[in-house]
């Protein structure tokens, strides 16, 4: 089993490498419930991982944490070498990371929802140049130059002055996504973008998924129950359950080679419908 | 771009794909009329007509007077009613003067101050929790008699009757006001201060460009019921601090003339003819923000 998974001491969470983004035993609990146990992952720059897994074994958590939407309550996150959660003292050891240092880590990740999460009260031109000139400093001509690169390369250029009221839910999440892109994001992470679609407006959607994937630039974090677009974009799936990683590996392995019986089990159970 | 029929999804045209990037001429279009703008409009209207109201620095001057001879148990008459109206204009102007320079810092105080109570830092939610709630449960009355003898009680303090009056109202509403943008502020989905985040949003930006447009609509109306009832409540300046406005009129006449019914009813047309409307404006704006949210 190709894993990436290592069963690697619990203390030893500040190596560093050339990973994209590196999980070292992280923990994450709701209340009594725990979501994410002792986490080992590995995320190669460039890479494309699509995780899947039954409900409530925290894909979306793992993705939220990455984003910090929900903070971890143990181990460590690096991504691009830096860790999220922890700044390095002069010492050498790590203490809690101020908010100055996770906005700049933050910096590198862009995330996509499965409800869109669009600004309402703005066209999709400026939800997509908003991050660029209010936070990057990009001059308005230039945001909105690269604005309707983004909006065209999702298809949207027509669309550009509407709100997201006047879209559809397929139009909305491309604009989301292009909004995403526009902060240049070496880390991108995509939580069932397609869930919430109407089934004819899901292609639209993974088309411009796998021309993001075709560029090769970024790395890709992917939860989804498109079996087959896992299949087609993934470089390694990941198959979580209750906050662990069962299984991992290339998908003609995991999806259709399972080593596991809670993999073989849930792929029937995801085939069924 | 003028086609209105985009809410079905279009199918991918192949001027869609095939367009090459960058090379739009393009216009961005104000989204909005400016007066759907909650983060334009609302301080555009608090400003001209604070600013309106403002311009007239004076407030009237002159004692309230009625040109009949006094005498005591005269019947009604529509006469000596009318007569009146001119002068319980001026003090009507006066209570609506005070209204709203007092519901300009009710606004924008109590904007603060729901921000306060916000903070993540308990040091100063705490205070700005008990002041709220301290304000909030006392009652207006009390309020300006203690602001009156405060004032007096400090030397190094001048303060024009109507100036402590409106400082009293705004303050008392301010502290409605910020329950009110609390509320607003809850209500803006999960999903907005998420997306925030994750496009790194500063926190200045965050609340002047997301937060805050997105709940001030939520609130205009309740702040708008709250400038009425303001408005109802400045007269008992009138009553404490003996500013001239409309009750101060009446209760002039009334002492002066003996004629009690006139002057009184005279007001009660008088707030009639303000409430009204404004409580319609109020329904207008509550149904056209529900027309927004469709
Ligand atoms: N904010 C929260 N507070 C309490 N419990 C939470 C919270 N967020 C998630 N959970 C719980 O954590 C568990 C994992 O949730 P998560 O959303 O990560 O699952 P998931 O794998 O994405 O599931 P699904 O496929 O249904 O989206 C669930 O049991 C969920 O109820
Ligand atoms: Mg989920």
């Amino acid at each position: 089993m190709s894993t990436n998974v290592t069963e690697t001491d619990r203390t030893d969470l500040s190596d560093k490498g050339a990973a994209s983004v590196r999980f070292r035993a992280v923990d994450k609990a709701f209340g009594s419930l725990t979501v994410l146990e002792n986490l080992h992952l590995d995320v190669e720059p460039g890479e494309r991982v699509v995780i899947i897994g039954p409900s409530g074994s925290g894909k979306t958590t793992i993705l939220r944490v990455t984003m910090t939407l929900e903070h971890i309550d143990a181990g460590t996150i690096q991504v691009g070498g830096q860790h999220l959660y922890h700044e390095e003292t002069s010492a050498g050891s790590l203490k809690a990371a101020s908010e100055r240092h996770i906005r700049k880590v933050r910096s590198n990740i862009g995330m996509v929802f499965q409800h869109f999460n669009l600004f309402p009260h703005m066209s999709a031109i400026e939800n997509v140049m908003l991050a660029p000139v209010k936070v990057h400093g990009t001059s308005r001509e230039e945001a909105q130059h690269l604005g309707m690169e983004l909006l065209a390369k999702v298809g949207l250029a027509e669309h550009a002055n509407h709100t997201p009221g006047q879209l559809s839910g397929g139009q909305k999440q491309r604009v989301a996504i292009a909004r995403a892109l526009a902060t240049q994001p070496s880390v991108m992470l995509f939580d069932e973008v397609t869930s919430a679609l109407d089934p004819e407006l899901v292609g639209d959607v993974l088309k411009v998924l796998r021309d993001i994937a075709e560029e090769g630039k970024t790395t890709m974090m992917l939860v989804t129950h498109e079996m087959g677009f896992a299949r087609e974009i993934a470089d390694r799936i990941l198959m979580f359950d209750k906050g662990r990683v069962v299984e991992s590996g290339p998908p003609s392995q995991v999806l259709d080679d399972p080593q596991e019986d809670r993999t073989r089990s849930f792929l029937g159970a995801v085939a069924e419908h | 771009m003028a086609d209105d029929n985009h809410r079905p999804e279009a199918p991918p045209t192949a001027s869609d794909d095939a367009r090459p990037a960058g090379t739009f001429e393009f216009e961005i279009e104000q989204s909005h009329k400016w007066y759907r703008r909650p983060e334009v409009l609302v301080p555009v209207i608090l400003v001209v007509l604070g600013l309106s109201l403002l311009a007239v620095v004076e407030a009237p001057s002159g004692r309230f007077r009625s040109q009949f001879t006094p005498g005591r148990d005269v019947s009604f008459g529509w006469d000596y009613f009318f007569h009146l109206v001119p002068q319980m204009l001026r003090g009507l102007y006066t209570t609506a003067r005070a209204t709203v320079l007092g519901f300009l810092i009710a606004a924008s105080l109590g904007l603060v101050m729901a921000l306060l109570r916000r903070s993540e830092r308990p040091y100063v939610s705490l205070p700005a929790a008990f002041v709220i709630e301290f304000i909030r449960s006392t009652p207006i009355l009390v309020q300006m008699f203690f602001a009156q003898v405060l004032v007096r009680a400090t030397p190094w303090l001048t303060l024009n009757p109507i100036v402590i009056l409106f400082i009293v109202v705004g303050i008392h509403y301010a502290t409605y006001a910020s329950e009110a943008y609390r509320a607003g502020i809850n209500s803006v989905p999960k999903g907005q201060w998420e997306a925030s985040i994750a496009l790194n949003l500063d926190p200045a930006t965050k609340w002047t460009r997301i937060i805050i447009p997105q709940a001030v609509p939520n609130v205009l109306p309740t702040l708008g019921n709250y400038l009425v009832a303001a408005f109802k409540d400045v007269p008992i300046g009138d009553a404490v601090l003996s500013t001239a406005g409309v009750l101060f009129f009446a209760n002039t006449i009334r002492a002066d003339d003996f004629r009690p019914v006139e002057p009184y009813l005279l007001i009660g047309v008088g707030f009639l003819l303000v409430s009204l409307p404004a409580a319609w404006l109020v329904r207008r704006l509550e149904e056209s923000i529900e027309y927004e949210r469709d």
